[in-house]
């Protein structure tokens, strides 16, 4: 992310608190992701922590190990099959049927058993509902440092994990450590971390661990699951191209010419957090630092402003469109091409112009 | 029944602002106001109680000043307030924070009766960590519900709640055994405006306020910053990029004039974008 530090600040007071690591974690070694899978499924996430992982592992010149746990079956062995394609040197697997659906007590005791076992230096986990569930039991077992949400991971000359998130609601960002501690644990968010190339490879060496448990010692029960419908799931995170809007709209009514330049485009929609706040939009389509993060081909956004808390999620996006009347909006700042104009009077003429250049007629024509 | 309801005052986010020359954040005259995500956990809480009968604990950790946030929970209903506050509990981390907040949860339990259930919200605004729920059922070993949507049924006979968990891509209902800790999903109720006769009663109500020894707090190495095992090592705003926007002449066509900019800029988009389009 090319945020890089104007002026840091001086150390906060308790950098002044670092002491030699004791001596009983100095031999956690290696990098390790936890891989999220659910219900067959290996979420995006976990492959994107294998790219930040492999690079955190070369500094430090130490394997990079993928933490595959789940139900005993095809899924699961495919699944750490998998994590070798995406740069593992090698995977612990906990694979037993009664990790079968997603359960807090069943999860953190196959990671934290793992951990206490094969003792890593880094552990990192997808900041999905499930990693944030399971990460703050965790950690807190372990009795080690959690940095949550990190848009930046890095090793120190000393070897330690710098992970970076912004804080105070986004406007500015910070660089944790955990110093005395391991694990040094942190989580990052889905589309934080670009998506590593995934390279053919054969599977390598995996150590499986015991769960240790029968069904009688898990409390918590599923009753049962009720997936999204269809319509209601966004894929805004993953889209090639995304259109939003914010405050500039001035209406909620207005909020649908933005809707109709993204349906044109085969995009999806998103919005900034003023409007999930006044109800203009829901939550789901919030773009930024509370909202989702999003790395697509082409981002428009639209009367947006521009805070930070809203830059960081879109840092990623190949090409930042910003339309917005206010020249010195701190959107010019990151967006790469930007328009002075009014979004409610533009968005209905950019919606026609790309029907009319991107209609199969108009393409025969370019063809012809 | 009682339940004990974990809230923190916040900074009203929206309103931070950076000094432009040195970084630093400009608290001075920023208001604070419950954190928005506890007030989804305040009413469930509430209105649990007012179907099975019990008493809301609210608790927080924080200076001082966060007595003004515990009192609007009385206003809102809540039986009773307590405030964490020692300067002990400075510059706590998420860690750190749950060691203090189970503490003080032990001492509610000897003091007004063992919580069935205890609830927050999902997570912060400051903060965004989401962690301090889960460590908290860690260290008091309560069984943990995360991103609930609905409280389903809740059986203090047999001891049991079911709860719709949000999940990846669909919602888990789930039962498990009190006691529990629960993290309340945001826009999943709305807060009461809350009756006159407790708007009297707040004004007047004490809030128990303990320090970090009236807590029962052991071992004091174990709060604030000494007991915290990450460390804040620099904090800053991200630069701006060395290129700026550069600013399309809107002329007399300016839609087209940008769209012939963007497929410029990106020659490949254009086919990208004629091949999603037709998709839809």
């Amino acid at each position: 992310m090319g945020t890089a530090p104007k002026t840091a600040a001086p150390a906060a007071g308790r950098a002044a608190t670092k002491k030699e690591l004791p001596e009983h974690f100095k031999a956690y070694k290696h990098v390790w992701v936890f891989i999220e899978q659910e219900r067959g499924q290996v979420h995006p996430v976990s492959w994107e922590l294998m790219g930040a992982g492999r690079k955190l592992a070369d500094k430090l010149k130490v394997d990079l190990a993928a933490v595959v746990i789940g139900p005993d079956g095809e899924a699961t062995r495919s699944a750490a099959a998998e994590s070798f394609c995406y740069g593992a040197d090698l995977v612990y697997m906990v694979a037993d049927n009664l990790l079968a659906d997603y359960r807090n007590e069943s999860y953190t005791k196959a990671l934290t058993d793992v951990v206490n076992t094969y003792k890593p230096e880094i552990l990192l986990l997808g900041a999905t509902t499930l990693g944030r569930d399971l990460a703050g039991s965790v950690a807190t077992t372990l009795l080690t440092g959690l940095t949550a949400d990190c848009t930046e991971l890095d090793v120190d000359a000393d070897g330690s994990l710098a992970a970076t998130r912004p804080t105070f609601g986004g406007s500015l960002l910070c660089t944790i450590y955990t110093l005395n501690y391991r694990p040094q644990m942190a989580t990052v968010r889905p589309r934080v971390m670009p998506m590593p190339e995934r390279v053919v490879r054969p599977v390598g060496r995996i150590v499986s661990h015991p769960l240790g448990l029968v069904e009688d010692d898990i409390v918590t029960k599923v009753l049962s699951f009720l997936p999204d419908r269809d319509s209601a799931k966004s894929n805004l995170a993953y889209a090639d191209v995304v259109v939003a809007g914010g405050l500039g709209l001035g209406s909620p009514e207005n909020f649908q010419l933005v809707r109709q330049l993204a349906t044109v485009l085969g995009a999806e929609y998103g919005c900034s957090r003023p409007l999930v706040q006044k109800g203009w939009v829901t939550s789901d389509r919030q773009i930024g630092q509370t909202g989702k993060t999003i790395r697509p081909k082409l981002y428009i956004a639209a009367g947006i402003s521009g805070a930070i808390q809203h830059r960081v999620g879109v840092e990623g996006a190949d090409l930042i469109v910003a339309i917005n009347t206010d020249r010195n909006a701190p959107i010019f700042d990151f967006a790469h091409m930007g328009i002075v104009a009014d979004a409610i009077r533009l968005l209905p003429a950019l919606t026609a112009a790309f029907r009319a250049r991107l209609s199969p007629h108009s393409r025969d024509r370019i063809a012809s | 029944m009682h339940i004990v309801v974990c809230i923190k005052q916040v900074p009203d986010s929206a309103q931070i602002r950076v000094h432009p020359v040195t970084n630093t954040i400009m608290r001075q005259g920023v208001p604070t106001i419950i954190n928005p995500y506890d007030l989804f956990a305040l009413e469930a809480a509430l209105e649990l109680r007012d179907q099975f009968g019990g008493e809301v604990t609210v608790l927080t950790m924080g200076p001082p000043s966060a007595e003004d946030s515990l009192r609007k929970t009385l206003t809102f209903g809540a039986d009773r307030a307590v405030l964490l506050t020692d300067r002990f509990f400075a510059g706590a981390d998420t860690l750190a924070t749950t060691y203090a907040l189970a503490t003080a949860i032990r001492k509610i339990s000897t003091e007004f009766g063992a919580p069935d259930l205890v609830f927050t919200g999902k997570q912060t605004i400051d903060g965004d960590t989401a962690q301090v729920g889960p460590g908290i059922a860690k260290r008091l070993g309560l069984l943990q519900l995360t991103y609930v949507a609905k409280i389903s049924a809740l059986d203090l006979q047999a001891r049991t709640i079911d709860a719709e968990r949000r999940s990846e891509g669909g919602v888990q209902l789930l039962r498990t055994r009190l006691p529990c800790l629960v993290t309340m999903l945001e826009a999943t109720n709305q807060i009461r405006r809350g009756a006159m006769a407790d708007a009297l009663r707040a004004a007047r109500a004490p809030v128990v306020k303990w320090s970090a020894q009236d807590a029962g707090v052991e071992d004091i190495s174990k709060c604030g910053l000494r007991g915290s095992p990450t460390i804040v090592k620099r904090v800053f705003a991200p630069a701006a990029r060395s290129e700026k926007a550069a600013l399309i002449e809107p002329g007399e066509q300016p839609a087209e004039a940008l769209i012939d900019a963007i497929f410029k800029r990106q020659p490949t988009l254009e086919t990208e974008l004629a091949a999603l389009a037709r998709g839809y």
